[in-house]
């Protein structure tokens, strides 16, 4: 099944490069979507069903449908006459160029290649699904974390009604 | 490559997807055309064919014939996008949903997902992307305001429809599709716990919330359809025909087809959620387990039995959608929000208290 890795991190790339390179922000925006199809997909592959469909559910459905809301009602013909910037690209890409060497370096240095990652037996049948398994390592060895992700994103929550609730007046 | 298993996946597709979903898509616009008629004391369709059955093929006929027209004044590339994106993720969904036990040892779905109503809503979450663009690309203000308002209905709803299945997660314990129903088969359905360990206290007490899951999930899935009461994205008496309206021939009828294809989608699963799937009440002709032996008579019968009862579920959407009144625009955020969110939360707290009672250990 290597062919459908290829095919999909392909279209995982494409679609990053597409986000940088296009324009237009509503075609971004799509390149953007394709690109986190791509890497659900691949976590898929890896047998990770829940953490890809939650990719999908998360990013895919919810959180880019809301960009795109915002960038239609923006003025796209504007954006589309901007000149290209030559600068900001060269920094851009002097950056990118700088992380993949630096990843580059570290993961020639790492062991983790070497001795090869221990094999999860995620074996069918009720009650043994990577869901289950998610779900009690989330609710037992970090119940703590989760409770504070929560709480965070309640103060999130209440201050995003606060602010919006102020410039009614 | 395992070639037995790619050709049986490549037959259940088209048999389930092409030659059964796509034709009750049709037979439901004819039926939502008859069902009207006659509760508006009209005749409806009745000429092409014997009831007017074959209607459906002169409607699709017309709709190939038709001139595709393109207006000048619309973003190209996704104008033509955004009628795909509507019809194909209603149809990606069918892959999960179980439509019937086992027929020569084959599992009757097509994918046995371990995630499977997660991955029905993560791919139904995409269909609004369809709806959005054919607002943006038509460049004109009707379609804009149906698309726009389109998303924020699609986006509420989409919360409380995902809330109130969590209760029924939590009582089957378990996300795969096949073993849901399968518990349903031998436990009693959801909404029907008359056998098995559903005769019991705690069986019939979990039914309250499950029948406030089920409201919830069937008002929310009306929503999520864009159908009457809440078609506010197309409300002809304010935005002509609201996304859709500069749309025109066969580009038109796929917004049209994917709308039924969503609602048998949702019937789909309403029925394996909450009405038992393809089981058949008090266990008759269930399976001892989902990996054991079906004689195929019995297969064939799960099948027809799944189909029966998403057929009732559409005839129910069709007959609410010349029953009741559009909503207004705030009527329609004010339930979502204040009303669906609330109660749906609540009902989790309610089924893990009920279930934390009846299960706990005895000191």
């Amino acid at each position: 099944m290597t062919f459908l890795f290829y095919l999909f991190a392909a279209m995982a790339l494409i679609g990053g490069v597409g986000v940088v390179v296009n324009k237009n922000p509503v075609s971004a925006a799509f390149a953007m979507i394709l690109s986190f199809l791509g890497l659900a997909a691949l976590f898929i592959q890896l047998n990770a069903y829940l953490v890809g469909i939650l990719q999908i559910l998360v990013y895919a459905g919810a959180i880019m449908v809301l960009f795109l809301f915002i960038i239609m009602l923006m003025n796209v013909e504007e954006e589309e006459k901007r000149k290209f910037p030559i600068v900001n690209a060269l920094g851009g890409s002097g950056v990118a160029i700088a992380f993949a060497i630096l990843l580059a370096t570290v993961l020639k240095r790492s062991e983790i290649g070497n001795a090869g990652l221990p094999r999860l037996s995620v074996a069918e049948g009720p009650g043994n699904s990577d869901v289950h398994r998610i779900g009690e390592l989330l609710f037992s060895h970090y119940w703590f974390p989760i409770q504070m992700v929560g709480i965070l994103l309640l103060v999130a929550t209440v201050g995003a009604v606060v602010l919006s609730k102020k410039q009614l007046k | 490559m395992d070639w037995h298993l790619i050709i049986a996946a490549t037959i259940k597709i088209v048999v389930f997807v092409f030659l059964t979903t796509l034709p009750l898509v049709a037979m439901s616009v004819w039926a939502e055309r008859r069902v009207s008629a006659a509760i508006q004391d009209r005749v409806g369709p009745n000429r092409v064919g014997p009831f007017g059955l074959l209607q459906a093929v002169a409607d699709g006929i017309k709709f190939l014939l038709k001139e595709d027209f393109t207006p000048n004044h619309v973003r190209k590339g996704y104008f033509w996008l955004a009628p795909a994106l509507v019809m194909v993720p209603a149809l990606l969904t069918c892959a999960v949903i179980p439509f019937g036990s086992k027929l020569f040892g084959e599992k009757m779905v097509i994918a046995d997902l371990n995630v499977g109503p997660l991955f029905v809503f993560a791919i139904a979450s995409l269909s609004v992307y369809g709806i959005v663009l054919a607002g943006w690309a038509s460049n004109s203000k009707y379609p804009f305001l149906g698309g726009v308002r389109s998303t924020s209905q699609m986006i509420s709803y989409e919360i409380s429809l995902g809330l109130s299945i969590v209760p029924l997660i939590m009582i089957y314990g378990e996300l795969n599709l096949g073993r849901i129903v399968q518990y349903q088969a031998d436990n009693g359905w959801a909404l029907l716990p008359l056998w098995g360990e559903g005769l019991s206290v705690q069986g019939w007490v979990l039914t309250i919330p499950v029948f406030v899951s089920f409201v919830i999930f069937m008002t929310s899935m009306f929503a999520e359809t864009n159908r009457l009461p809440f078609d506010l994205p197309e409300c002809e008496t304010e935005l002509v025909a609201g996304y859709h309206t500069e749309y025109s021939s066969m580009k038109f009828a796929l917004f049209f087809l994917g709308e039924y294809a969503a609602m048998i989608i949702g019937s789909g699963l309403a029925v394996t959620l909450f009405l038992g799937g393809w089981s058949l009440p008090f266990g008759w002709l269930s399976p001892e387990n989902t990996e054991a032996a079906v004689p195929w008579w019995h297969g064939l019968i799960h099948i027809g039995v799944y189909f029966s009862k998403v057929i009732v579920l559409i005839l129910f959407f069709i007959v609410v959608r010349w029953t009741l009144p559009r909503f207004r625009y705030d009527q329609l955020m004010r339930l979502g929000w204040v009303f669906f969110f609330e109660i749906a939360l609540f009902n989790v707290v309610l089924t893990a208290a009920l279930l934390w009672w009846f299960n706990k250990p005895v000191s």
